[in-house]
């Protein structure tokens, strides 16, 4: 079902659903800090002039705008770069925001390496961990163009504070509807060799691993955590009593977003060993997305090699 | 109802200061100096200017007020006690576990309390955006923001003045507590603070200089916010930290401690003197 011949970023999929949603939605506002044509927000702003707003290069001011309209009723969607959003701005998001629990949608563009050539300081790698420590936060990742649509729909239905990461590279549709809920992760296919659990531009990457295991007679199956907070324990523990193998991939820190996520739920409920793939612990660097995904071993050909790796060990042992 | 009698505001204004006397006392920790230098303008905004209804705190029209600086939140607790959101007897329970009236203010727990605040630097910006979201709904609103003198140190504050002006935001009133005093010290010592006047003048602001003491001033100052057209208002109101408790007065340590049983018992004789003097 995946469709290696459209890539879609995330980042488009966002600014296009979100003026859609302004015809439809008047109490949508948008908020962005210089970076229109980056994030995409320049498709409602162009839309709907009177209810966009550019602070300027203010993240912090951003998200206290953001706060301020939403106690009128407002559903302010506030766009910048991750690394500006979760981290220059991070307490005011805790105290302006996340603390007295108001309804603004943090969609945060250029997460990850994958941001490709602007290199280390744009390359936001501990968003995740840091959106989900913030006690009524709901923090997603998205995969693919039609769950970014869907989510960016959703997430103006509920009511609280919501961290949406998108990507900055393209990467292929993954999906032909959108059958999601917030909270639900999605499962594709059966395998019982072991479960890669993905989220972002790394769900694609685990669709090809697990489409080129086949061939080799390995079975393994995908599950794309679009939601990080809350976490869809129940599929955790479904897929390590199933498979027992567990391998968790992102374009994050392998501290504190995804791999940790699941390690936490795994060790509390149903202590099984956890291969996390993700930045080891260090900084980016610039380069092409695909290449730097390939550098940092979160690509298909670095999660097959794992995985591969692995069974034969077992096979060896047993 | 208004209250348009000086005197009678004056007496309100004592009894807020008794008020947060009896809490900071009762709690054994809080922060008088800023809450007693902020008490004639909260006392003017609650019971003369804004357009508020105690029996109706989340009436969508209101006007709103924005404590940026949080941590002189017992004022407006006594300010609203007094007003009649919820019973005086509740400030006994300030800063106390469970309390609904937390160290630093919080918009859910207490009625009367527009913005969750205490983290300096922020609730000029989440003014800012009640300001244009009035201006979108055509509600009419006015904003206050009551910022204090160390915290325009943050760099923050400056972006949200830059967009308060940005978007003519005429329905924004911000009232800077002039006290000249941080916890360090003097704020031109501390953090270099200076030309206060002449720096939110070149961000387009309308600027107000008042004895944020004198009710008469404050009234009058409020009443030209309202009226001027165009641009943002700041009121800078000098003030002194620790008015009304005379050994209190201008002395930076009592930014946030609280009195011992013999301060207490000396600063609630000379508050009611003062009562019997108005």
């Amino acid at each position: 079902m995946m469709r290696e011949d459209i890539k879609i970023a995330t980042r488009q999929s966002y600014g296009e659903e979100l003026a859609k949603l302004g015809e439809e939605n008047e109490n949508i506002v948008v908020l962005d800090a210089d970076l229109t044509t980056a994030t995409k927000t320049e498709l409602f702003a162009e839309k709907f002039p009177d209810r966009f707003i550019n602070v300027g290069i203010a993240e912090q001011n951003l998200m206290g705008i953001s706060a301020g309209l939403s106690t009128f009723g407002k559903i302010p969607f506030a766009s910048t770069f991750a690394v500006f959003a979760a981290g220059r701005a991070y307490e005011q998001i805790r105290n302006s925001i996340a603390y007295p629990n108001l309804n603004v949608k943090i969609c945060a563009t250029h997460g990850g390496v994958s941001v490709g050539e602007d290199g280390a300081t744009h390359q936001m790698l501990e968003d995740l961990g840091l959106m989900r420590g913030l006690p009524n936060m709901t923090v997603m990742c998205t995969s693919d163009d039609i769950q970014t649509k869907w989510a960016v729909r959703e997430i103006s239905k509920i009511k609280g504070p919501v961290y949406l990461r998108l990507c900055r590279m393209k990467t292929p549709v993954i999906y032909d509807t959108d059958n999601f809920e917030i909270g639900k992760a999605v499962q594709i296919g059966e395998g019982t060799d072991a479960s890669i659990i993905a989220t972002g531009v790394c769900v694609s990457e685990a669709i090809k691993t697990m489409e080129i295991l086949k061939e080799k007679g390995i079975n393994v199956r995908v599950i794309d955590m679009h939601t990080i907070k809350p976490i869809d324990r129940k599929m955790i523990i479904k897929c390590a009593k199933e498979t027992k193998r567990i391998i968790t991939v992102e374009d994050h820190s392998i501290i504190g977003g995804l791999g940790s996520s699941v390690c936490e739920v795994l060790s509390e409920e149903y202590p099984t060993k956890v291969e996390r793939m993700g930045i080891m612990d260090t900084f980016g660097q610039s380069g092409k997305g695909e290449e730097l995904l390939a550098y940092y071993r979160i690509d298909s050909n670095a999660i097959v090699e794992k995985i591969a790796k692995k069974l034969k060990k077992v096979a060896i042992h047993s | 109802m208004k209250i348009t009698n000086v005197e009678a505001l004056k007496r309100i204004a004592v009894e807020v200061r008794k008020d947060i006397i009896e809490a900071v006392y009762s709690a054994k920790s809080g922060h008088p100096g800023g809450s007693l230098s902020i008490a004639d303008i909260l006392t003017v905004l609650y019971f003369n200017q804004m357009n508020i209804d105690e029996q109706k705190p989340n009436d969508p029209n209101r006007d709103r007020l924005v404590l940026s600086k949080g941590h002189a939140c017992i004022a407006l607790y006594s300010v609203l006690a007094e007003k009649g959101y919820f019973a005086k007897e509740g400030l006994q329970s300030f800063r106390h576990l469970g309390s609904p009236l937390q160290g630093h203010p919080d918009m859910n727990k207490v009625p009367g309390v527009d913005m969750t605040t205490g983290s300096l630097g922020q609730g000029l910006s989440v003014s800012v955006g009640m300001a244009i979201a009035s201006k979108m709904n055509k509600a009419g609103c006015k904003i206050y923001c009551i910022l204090g003198d160390g915290e325009i140190e943050e760099g923050q504050v400056w972006e949200a003045a830059m967009s308060a002006s940005k978007n003519n935001l005429d329905n924004l009133c911000v009232i800077l507590d002039n006290n000249n005093l941080q916890i360090d010290g003097e704020i031109d010592k501390v953090g270099g603070m200076n030309n206060i006047t002449e720096k939110f003048l070149s961000f387009g602001f309308n600027v107000i200089n008042i004895n944020g003491h004198n009710i008469d001033e404050i009234i009058d100052a409020i009443t030209t916010a309202k009226q001027t057209k165009g641009k943002p208002t700041v009121i800078i109101a000098k003030t002194i930290k620790g008015k009304g408790v005379s050994f209190m007065e201008n002395i930076a340590s009592w930014h946030g401690k609280a009195p011992n049983e013999e301060e207490y018992n000396l600063a609630m004789e000379e508050l009611n003197r003062a009562m019997l003097e108005i």
